[in-house]
């Protein structure tokens, strides 16, 4: 006769999977792997799917559910468009069209060169610049469609001579 | 002795702030001066960022738009020959921009944003910081307490305005060996950034909020759930967390009694709907934050299946003001059932956006007029929108309604987290709707059929309004979708998402009728319906309309009239912008 039935294992297993749920550490886990790669990769799924203990199936609902999480490589720069409310009534549909344009990307993509990335966001909380772009970490308020050209075009210029510089 | 503070709250640093605080030092150290330059919060007054104050034995000297060029006169004139440059200095009193915004706002969640170091405990702590934590644990019972913060009238701020004392005591009553408090800094609202200020410039006041909270309901672990948008605030709480934990203001028998208390940072990735409390539970869980039926409440069953209390940031900044003044303080103002005050996020057509803290009770129009100094460019006002996706418009009409929880709910907004988006004449309600649905459409988690699909059909009727193909019946339609969302979905998202369009159609039903009847928006805002056309009289042929025209749609000789060819003009608006001499009309 055993001395440790089934339901003392399975209690033991119980008492295992609940100390991982304490954890929560599902997507503190993603947000890491993100941090890591700059986006989180197949194989990072399946390695998290191991130490938790939780379906790679259920993991990539989780992904998908919050905006935070990419499953595609980002741009070398990031350009963030804001889309709260005050941005929107101060016009930010226009800065986009530009952005687009420019780029020629739509939001959520990324350049075929991989250097840009347009992203749009809820809100950057600095209203009182609206409308508000943000280009890496650099913030550029009270935009005008003439302004942000320049903007754009400046930072085009500055990518060239970045890259003529790396091909030297 | 002299002391130097920078705004450095994400509005601070955007406007240029660390390059200020850069150039301060700098300047500092080419003269010899040993003043010490402190970093400090959102003060507020986000239009005349970048903000710095110098802050002497007798006096205080706040510069507004302060630039990096206008350091070097600060330093000189002021600092070193002692004569302060008047004309750059906000001051209540002298006719400058700050005049009525700092004195018509009563300041008890933002007490310190502004004017403490946030990244010092002991600046806190010399503000009576952690002095009602002990209060409370050596005086009084946890049932005592809540009968306290019961009698304040304090409500949650978080937008449901709900009893504060009430859900502690429910959350207390619940029997049960573990508990948690949360404290939700989930503000997802566009155009809402009050508790984020609150978090970057005062953090240990919300800590101080959820220690004595977790002491009334018996909790002894503690969560803060705050954006992952918001780096500067994780960045801040951490610090703060960390010099209580070496304090033993948190952790094992806190402040010397048989409390143990800890917090935990647990940030969101993004998803609307997580404000909602028991979606909140779920992602902290890490699961999909997915609304369940409620009840149970979370004051019964929470986190972990575990009785849970969540409170807003702003209502935790409270509590520590209600302990040290007294509830009966706290009563004193506001209207008879909305206590206190409320921090309103300002923004939009207004001349002063930033964040004010107003008793309960001011009017609309005395906020945007008198403390936000009215509407930019000299337009008309339109309306306020209030309580971001949730919320709805109150026209301006209406503009006398005093801020009181049920008298904004009694118009189909709601008060909401604090958002106050400002309105003008420009400002198209149909298209301003059908942003808010929009919002509300991509953020709905899909549990609800009627959230899920409803919000995507509100969607396609307004967007084929604003597109010049509206048909008769389509504001009835529009209606009868939303009562449907209304009531047949689980959470507040869902149960509120139809109200911007339904506020919009009772007070603006008009400007529905003159997109689906005459092809016109009324606001001139809606590119579908406009026609650009060029003033011969105005124009004189500069040619710069014609250059930035995308589609080469403008033609004219240089100082010759130029036109607009109506087949090939994709309503842009380009060229309006462009223009010097108003010449390009919309009509």
């Amino acid at each position: 006769m055993d001395i440790i039935g089934k339901k003392e294992i399975d209690h033991f297993k119980r008492d295992l999977i609940d100390k991982k749920k304490q954890d929560g550490s599902l997507i503190p886990l993603l947000q890491s792997a993100q941090d890591t790669y700059g986006y989180i990769p197949e194989r990072a799924i399946y390695y998290i799917s191991e130490l938790v203990g939780i379906p790679a199936a259920e993991i990539y609902g989780v992904i998908t559910f919050y905006s935070q999480f990419r499953l595609k490589p980002l741009g070398k720069n990031i350009i963030r468009i804001c889309e709260g409310t005050a941005c929107h009534v101060n016009g930010a549909k226009s800065i986009l069209s530009i952005l687009q344009n420019e780029l020629g990307i739509s939001v959520g993509e990324t350049s075929d060169d991989g250097l840009y990335t347009l992203q749009s966001v809820a809100c950057l909380g600095c209203c009182s610049l609206a409308p508000v772009i943000m280009i890496n970490d650099e913030t550029h308020g009270n935009l005008t469609t003439a302004s942000l050209t320049k903007i754009i075009k400046k930072q085009k210029r500055i990518e060239k001579i970045k890259s003529s510089y790396d091909a030297n | 002795m002299t002391q130097i503070r920078v705004g450095l709250g994400t509005c601070g640093i955007s406007a240029g702030g660390e390059a200020v605080y850069q150039e301060l030092v700098e300047e500092l150290k080419k003269h010899n001066l040993e003043i010490e330059v402190n970093e400090t919060g959102c003060m507020g007054m986000c239009y005349d960022e970048v903000l710095v104050e110098v802050v002497e034995d007798y006096d205080n000297y706040l510069y507004a738009k302060v630039t990096t060029d206008r350091v070097k006169s600060i330093v000189e004139e002021h600092l070193v020959k002692g004569l302060p440059i008047e004309d750059w200095i906000v001051k209540p009193g002298n006719g400058q921009a700050g005049d009525n915004f700092l004195k018509l706002q009563d300041r008890i969640v933002l007490r310190n944003c502004g004017h403490i170091n946030p990244t010092s405990i002991d600046d806190y702590i010399e503000k009576q910081g952690y002095e009602a934590i002990q209060t409370v644990l050596n005086t009084l019972t946890p049932a005592e307490l809540i009968d306290k913060i019961k009698n304040s009238g304090l409500r949650g701020r978080g937008g449901g305005g709900f009893s504060t004392g009430m859900k502690w005591q429910f959350a207390s009553q619940s029997e049960s060996d573990k508990k948690y408090i949360i404290c939700n800094a989930d503000e997802g609202d566009p155009g809402a950034f009050m508790d984020r200020s609150v978090l970057e410039g005062d953090p240990h006041s919300v800590i101080e909020g959820m220690m004595i909270g977790a002491y009334a309901i018996g909790a002894d672990e503690g969560y803060i759930y705050v954006r992952a948008e918001y780096p500067l605030a994780i960045k801040r709480l951490q610090l703060a967390i960390k010099q209580c934990n070496e304090k033993n203001f948190l952790g094992n028998n806190i402040f010397g009694s048989d409390q143990n208390f800890k917090i935990k940072i647990k940030q969101g990735a993004g998803a609307f709907v997580c404000g909602e409390e028991t979606a909140l539970i779920f992602s902290i869980e890490g699961k999909r934050g997915v609304p369940r039926v409620r009840p149970p409440f979370p004051t019964d069953r929470g986190l972990w299946g575990k009785p849970t209390c969540i409170n807003n940031v702003e209502t935790l900044a409270n509590i520590p003001w209600i302990i040290n003044r007294g509830w009966e303080a706290f009563a004193q103002k506001g209207t008879e059932k909305s206590k206190g005050t409320k921090v309103f996020a300002l923004a939009g057509k207004i001349v002063k956006s930033g964040l004010a803290e107003v008793p309960m009770g001011m009017t609309i129009n005395q906020i945007v007029f008198d403390v936000g100094g009215g509407i930019k460019d000299g337009k008309a006002f339109k309306a306020v929108q209030m309580g971001g996706p949730s919320g709805g418009c109150i026209p301006a009409s209406m503009g006398d309604l005093r801020i009181d929880y049920d008298e904004i709910t009694k118009t189909g907004a709601i008060m909401g987290s604090g958002g106050l988006i400002v309105l003008d004449e420009t400002t198209c309600m149909v298209d301003l709707a059908k942003f808010f649905l929009n919002f509300t459409q991509n953020e709905s988690c899909g549990k609800c059929t009627f959230c899920r699909i409803g919000t995507k059909k509100m969607l396609e009727i307004l967007e084929r309004i604003t597109m010049g193909d509206g048909k008769e019946g389509d504001i009835e339609l529009l209606e009868d979708l939303a009562g449907k969302i209304k009531s047949s979905s689980l959470c507040g998202l869902g149960q509120t998402a139809p109200n911007p369009v339904l506020t919009t159609i009772k007070y603006f039903r008009e400007e529905y009728e003159e997109h689906i009847r005459n092809k016109k928006c009324p606001a001139h805002n809606c590119p579908a319906l406009l026609t650009y056309t060029i003033d011969p009289e105005k124009c004189t042929g500069c040619t710069i309309c014609a250059k930035k025209c995308p589609t080469q749609a403008i033609t004219g000789e240089a100082k010759q009239v130029h036109v607009i060819n109506q087949d090939s003009c994709i309503n842009c608006g380009q060229c309006f912008d462009v223009c010097r001499f108003d010449a390009v009309e919309k009509v």
